[in-house]
């Protein structure tokens, strides 16, 4: 690996920028970062917490399965059926080295991670958890993790408990052990913030959950395209991400679910390929994980998002990790000294997401302007308005970094904030 | 047109100093208009004499876009009768989607035109179109109104509505 430095001036001080990533190697990787200009200007992508670019093996992956490889899995004794399933199955594979699971039939494909969190709240919430029982989640969840919960409580009966958070945007674990009683059915907790980058101590929040006899389902979207994932270390029970933000395909997501349980929960969808027999009396389920895919997947995306997995795997996480780090702290450091940038969310364990606010100028206008000088950032309350409500704002402006972005994008962002805060002032 | 000619100085001006800003105690008309994609919230309040707008304040929390349209809306439609008013309000609608040559469009809204760069930025469209949205409410005695489902007005717009220029 070789370990690029940069010298910048900033504010007078020379400061030494240090990462161990061939960040213009990698970019090469990925071609709409070089093919799209905005208004004449290099296009700046700092939104990759809502989608992340994919590389140029993941589109060949996709090419050569579309090419090459496509037949319905499961089904037919041809070559080219053959070739799909193993294909599909290899896939497979590839996501449980990625997260670490123990068997190939812990992990189910999904179609995003809100589909495995209903997955879940379906299979699960529906079977165990009736009248007067207890879910607890935190305040800094999306909504894929807040409604499917809120519609089982309705539906059941059921009641949220909400996990306070502090000014910084960290969860208050002392509420969290004090929410716990014998009605606790439930715990869902997102790994990382997707609006203020927090990352939460998942695995003691697991063990909290656990002594109580508690099962918890960790929302890893987030969490996915910054860390090395690790579900039998963290010894959640259900683990779910999507796809598109580790640099695969849209449509494809992954539930991790511990055996013993996804055994005895309820298919969510009914269907072709989740059953063993049909007759109009009785159908008998097929064993996991296709007890839970039921029709025809999004095969060519899992395969594509297997070579997703593999490309992160192949960059190593040790130095995506060390990079985007950089790539956060230089950021903080010169959207910081602007003049009337707020930012919000200061955890001190945070992943390369940076949500901020410019005097009182309205996020929309940040972001159109931010447009203009070709960064793309997200503005607006990410789907998370109970957290919005919180920090009092109706949205924020937020960037997010990826292994291929540089300090030189972050110098772009810097000017471009600054020209905002000019046009307003 | 792009975002640099949308930021001009009349439009940072109104978003700066809002015009007839604030409540109207006396009010005979008054909407609620609310963008829930982006969070944009405004009141509008007038005092209809006849069928004349004596008076108009509005208020509210919204991107400078929707203050400045608000505020110049206010100035635009003071005075005029509630036909002219809603007469300004098609012009608006249809030049803000781009359904209306901006000729035309000058025609009737002058000054009005400074917000014709939205129409190249879909997700800004909405921002420029709701005061003028909620002016059309509250002259038809609505007590709130939003830019999604049935009362989309760039919905609306692309149908055809009958009301729309």
């Amino acid at each position: 690996m070789t370990a690029t430095t940069a010298r910048r001036a900033t504010g007078g001080n020379e400061r030494r920028l240090v990462t161990p990533l061939d960040v213009e190697r990698i970019r090469a990787d990925f071609p709409i970062l070089a093919n799209v200009r905005v208004d004449g200007k290099p296009l700046v992508f700092l939104d990759n917490a809502a989608s992340a670019q994919m590389p140029q093996p993941v589109i060949d992956r996709l090419v050569r399965y579309r090419t090459w490889e496509h037949a319905n899995i499961h089904r037919g004794v041809h070559y080219l059926s053959e070739t799909a399933t193993a294909a599909y199955e290899h896939a497979r594979g590839i996501a449980r080295r990625f997260l670490n699971a123990g068997e190939d039939r812990e992990v189910i494909f999904t179609s995003n991670c809100t589909d495995g969190i209903n997955l879940v709240a379906h299979g699960y919430g529906r079977k165990f958890i009736g009248a007067g029982d207890e879910i607890i989640i935190t305040h800094l969840e999306h909504h894929a993790n807040i409604v499917p919960w809120q519609m089982l409580c309705e539906e059941q009966g059921a009641r949220l408990r909400i996990v306070p958070v502090t000014d910084a945007g960290e969860l208050i674990l002392e509420e969290y052990e004090r929410l716990f009683n014998p009605r606790t059915k439930f715990v869902a907790i997102t790994h990382v913030s997707n609006a203020l980058g927090t990352i939460n101590p998942v695995k003691a929040m697991i063990a909290t959950a656990h002594r109580h006899g508690v099962p918890v389902l960790i929302d890893g979207a987030q969490a996915a395209p910054h860390l090395k994932l690790d579900v039998r270390d963290l010894d959640c029970d259900f683990y779910a991400i999507t796809g598109h933000k580790i640099f695969g395909p849209t449509g494809i997501g992954v539930l991790y679910g511990k055996a013993n349980l996804l055994e005895r929960m309820q298919p969510f969808k009914g269907g072709g390929d989740m059953i063993l027999s049909v007759t109009f009396e009785k159908t008998t389920y097929n064993h996991i994980p296709h007890k839970f895919e039921a029709g025809t997947p999004p095969i060519a995306e899992a395969i594509g998002l297997g070579t997703a997995m593999e490309y992160m795997t192949g960059i190593g996480h040790d130095g995506i990790g060390a990079h985007e780090h950089a790539l956060l702290e230089y950021a903080t450091e010169l959207l910081g000294a602007i003049p009337g940038v707020r930012l919000i969310g200061t955890a001190k364990e945070k992943a390369s997401v940076l949500s901020f606010y410019v005097g009182d100028v309205h996020p929309h206008d940040v972001g159109t302007i931010l447009n203009q000088e070709g960064v793309a950032v997200r503005t607006g309350h990410h789907c998370a308005q109970p957290l919005m409500q919180r920090f009092g704002v109706p949205a924020t402006a937020r960037a997010s970094f990826a292994f291929y972005n540089t300090f030189g994008e972050v110098e772009v962002l810097a000017a471009a904030v600054r020209k905002v805060q000019k046009m307003f002032a | 047109m792009d975002s640099k000619q949308l930021y001009q100085e009349v439009i940072l001006d109104h978003n700066r100093k809002p015009r007839n800003w604030g409540k109207l105690e006396d009010a005979t008309h008054r909407s609620e208009g609310v963008n829930p994609l982006c969070g944009d919230h405004i009141w509008v309040a007038l005092k209809v004499d006849g069928d004349r707008i004596e008076k108009i304040a509005f208020e509210g929390e919204s991107c400078a876009i929707c203050k400045a349209s608000a505020s110049m809306m206010t100035t635009a439609v003071k005075g005029k009768t509630a036909a002219d008013a809603q007469m300004l309000v098609d012009h608006f609608r249809a030049m803000a989607v781009g359904a209306e040559d901006l000729e035309t469009s000058g025609r009737y809204l002058g000054r009005l035109t400074v917000f014709a760069g939205v129409r190249d930025l879909p997700s800004r469209v909405k921002c420029a179109i709701l005061p003028w949205h909620t002016l059309h409410a509250a002259l038809d005695q609505q007590d709130s109104t939003t830019t999604e489902g049935a009362a989309d007005p760039v919905a609306l717009e692309a149908q055809g509505a009958p009301g729309n220029a």
